[in-house]
């Protein structure tokens, strides 16, 4: 199935284009836009909507909504005067249990609520309000941890597109947030409503530059700089830039426009989309760690719990420093061997590379996960990232050796599960030596070393 | 008409474990206990106000978080279910109760003349906040007495710790003021945990008292150092000790609620009363009680 984004919003979470549009010329102009957005969403082929709130804290890791009706009045806590929002929200509680499962699956602390009265937050109610007025469309609603950093929200992102690949889903993702976050402090006339200052104006102009460009990816990775300039420490950070960028692959060219730009009581309010058609530009490279799995940091009361990147949890053979002999090439950027024998050996103009598998060098974890645990019993992988990983330690190993991935010209791969994995392998492959054009062998094999579906041996030119 | 006054100023933090932990009817979770240490020192504060007189409880909680100003609940009687966001799980209280609204509307105008931005919050759909709600089940689970609810001004978020407090003293003044033109008696409750360092993960059940504790020493020794200086006296040290603790121990102080308290009893020099300490899913809580009442003036 081909689930994907089709489209990604960034909106803010004032409920003043709700409430009373009509007060100012600015805030109609946002629910103009927003009236826009709908009509993107509903003209495109969306099955679902997934919001992530800023408005929406939590402790406990993240907490998505999976009441399948979660209805109530909502009263702003500060603008309670301009009035109440009545809400009864179509919520897709199936989706919203399955991206727990993915979240926890990849080593997040994770739980749905669904209870009677919950109060739906500000942001989430005036999103779903203007974007989906008659719940045509099922939503999710997920928090903001407080504490999250940068990797458990990138790979919050990455659960939830897991679902969305294994449902086949069409999904606009959501982030509810205000650009600069400084309001007034006190009360205002509406029609003296301006940016609260010079440099968030200016600071906001830049990010909208760079999103009406599609490089979502810059913003992302600029988010602790943009936090630093203009947002007011409220318990959460600039994050939702992270996550609406792991929804899109980090990608830096997609197509954007920013349908409104207005002061909301000071604060920075933006309705922009990004549709993921490539405007033509080269994607950049992703310069900052891409995380697939979160071991977890401060799982203080009980670390043993659900740790599944990390081998030192699944009794695995020692460890060898790689042998250093004549014409032998080892790298400290390439994981361990598990025998006497280097990474690499150099013969003339050819390189023989030892087998090389997906481990990590340093905390040899294995992406995409082990597959199976320390008593033995199967676990679930990602045969996709284990190849990559496979493919990312041989051009490291290669580049020690001065030689690089577009210089290997024959390939042995060694799968333990030939019918479960060989099309993961193979679509990996045609992304990366697919394209260099080495020989290719694969054979299915019992088992190897280390918790491992794939293995390959390589021969380059150096 | 008698002067208005301060019966006794509380300490009372609101984690909504503790109204979980004790299973009154208007709470729908139901648990096995937990947090007994901190229960039994509220147990031990209800006691010690048992023969005190009072017409109303006014309290300050951090979770009506405000940005335009300080506001009041303005309606008079206020009904409803309350639903921890962050914790749903345990807390989801139906609450009836009265708000003394002459008396906010006293505090706020007092305040307003004081030159601080203020607002009455008079839309009847608005949900009273769990801090408020958990701080007076505690305190009184009797329900008989109206409060004045106020909220918590983000000023820290806006500014620095040292304007939070400055205009957190000046409404502990006026708070004063108003109460003792009121002609009330007033039980005040500042509504906060001391160090606000949460494990992010939870026990199964929630109550597993063998798991909790402190997040780190470094919050241990602030919790006890703030404990040490109330129970001398020291309020004005911890006044000026504030932006240390809030940075350093993550305080829940920085909602204002505590400055507040201090302002209002008039930054006293006698001691609190110790009535109980205890983690909460590893957040520092103490009970203290400052019995204005038996303070010659
Ligand atoms: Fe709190």
């Amino acid at each position: 199935m081909n689930g994907e984004v089709v489209k990604s919003l960034i909106i803010p979470a004032h409920p003043h284009p709700v409430l009373c549009p009509e007060k100012n010329e600015g805030w109609q102009r946002v629910r103009d836009a927003f009236d826009d957005a709908r009509r993107q969403i509903e003209e495109s082929d969306a099955d679902l909507i997934i919001i992530y709130s800023t408005l929406w804290p939590s402790v406990i890791g993240h907490q998505i909504q999976a009441d399948p009706n979660p209805e109530w009045v909502m009263v702003d806590a500060d603008f309670h005067d301009l009035g109440s929002i009545h809400y009864s929200l179509r919520i897709d509680s199936e989706f919203a249990k399955s991206w727990n499962e993915a979240n926890i699956a990849r080593g997040l602390e994770s739980r749905t609520v669904a209870y009677d009265g919950f109060p739906i937050d500000v942001g989430s109610v005036v999103a779903l309000k203007l974007l989906n007025p008659y719940n045509r469309i099922p939503a999710v609603i997920c928090s903001t941890n407080v504490y999250s950093n940068r990797a458990e929200t990138t790979i919050l992102a990455k659960s939830c597109m897991d679902v969305i690949k294994a449902q086949g889903r069409k999904a606009v993702a959501v982030s509810v947030m205000s650009l600069s976050n400084r309001m007034f402090t006190e009360e205002i006339k509406p029609e003296e409503d301006r940016i609260h200052s010079l440099k968030d104006d200016e600071w906001n102009r830049k990010i909208l530059e760079f999103l009406s460009e599609g490089r979502l990816e810059d913003v992302s990775q600029l988010s602790r700089t943009i936090h630093d300039q203009i947002r007011v420490k409220k318990v959460v950070a600039f994050k939702p830039m992270w996550w609406l960028s792991a929804m899109n692959a980090n990608r830096n060219d997609l197509t954007g426009s920013v349908l409104a730009y207005e002061p909301i009581h000071g604060a920075g309010a933006a309705v922009v989309v990004l549709d993921p058609e490539s405007n033509g530009t080269g994607d950049k490279e992703y310069d900052e760690d891409d995380v697939e799995y979160y071991g977890g940091d401060r799982d203080v009361l009980d670390s043993s719990s659900k740790v599944i990147n990390n081998e030192s949890n699944n009794a695995g053979p020692d460890l060898f420093d790689p042998v250093e002999g004549e014409n032998a090439v080892n790298s400290e950027k390439a994981p361990k061997p598990v025998g006497a024998y280097p990474h690499a050996r150099r013969e003339g103009d050819l390189i023989y590379l030892s087998g090389v598998g997906p481990r990590q060098p340093g905390d040899n974890s294995i992406p995409g996960g082990p597959i199976k645990d320390s008593d033995g019993n199967m676990l679930d992988y990602d045969i996709k990232a284990q190849t990559r990983a496979v493919v990312d330690n041989i051009a490291r190993i290669l580049e020690e050796a001065g030689s690089s991935l577009d210089k290997v010209i024959d390939v042995t791969s060694f799968l333990v599960d030939m019918d479960r994995d060989f099309q993961g392998y193979n679509e990996v492959w045609a992304d990366t030596l697919g394209q260099v054009g080495p020989t290719r062998t694969t054979l299915a094999i019992r088992a190897l070393p280390t918790p491992i579906a794939v293995e390959m041996k390589v021969i380059a030119r150096a | 008409m008698a002067k208005g006054e301060i019966v006794a100023g509380c300490l009372a933090p609101h984690p909504p474990h503790l109204v979980y932990a004790e299973n009154p009817q208007q709470n729908e979770p139901v648990s096995e206990g937990g947090w007994e240490q901190l229960r039994w020192g509220y147990e031990r504060l209800r006691k010690s106000l048992e023969d005190v007189d009072y017409d109303v409880i006014v309290i300050l909680s951090p979770h009506w978080q405000t940005y335009i100003g300080t506001h009041f609940v303005g309606v008079e009687k206020c009904s409803s279910k309350s639903v921890d966001p962050v914790f749903p799980n345990l807390f989801r209280f139906n609450y009836d109760l009265d708000i003394d609204v002459e008396l906010a509307q006293a505090i706020h105008d007092k305040a307003e003349e004081n030159g601080m931005a203020v607002k009455m919050m008079k839309n009847p759909d608005f949900r009273v906040d769990y801090g408020t709600l958990v701080s007076c089940h505690m305190v009184r689970p009797e329900w008989d007495k109206p409060i004045v609810s106020i909220s918590s001004n983000r000023s820290l978020s806006y500014y620095s710790v040292e304007v939070m407090q400055e205009m957190m003293l000046e409404l502990g003044r006026s708070t004063a003021k108003a109460i003792e033109e009121s002609g009330k008696k007033c039980l005040l409750i500042a509504s906060n945990s001391l160090s606000h360092r949460h494990f992010v993960t939870e026990t199964n059940p929630p109550e597993d008292m063998s798991k909790e504790h402190i997040t780190s020493h470094a919050m241990h020794l602030w919790d006890m150092r703030m404990i040490e200086l109330m129970r001398e006296g020291k309020s004005q040290q911890i006044i000026d000790e504030m932006p240390e603790f809030c940075e350093q121990a993550i305080a829940e102080t920085d909602g204002g609620a505590f400055t507040w308290l201090l302002s209002a009893m008039g930054v006293p020099n006698e001691p609190a009363i110790l009535h109980g300490y205890g983690t909460i899913i590893g957040t520092g809580n103490a009970i203290m009680e400052w019995p204005v009442r038996n303070w010659s003036a």
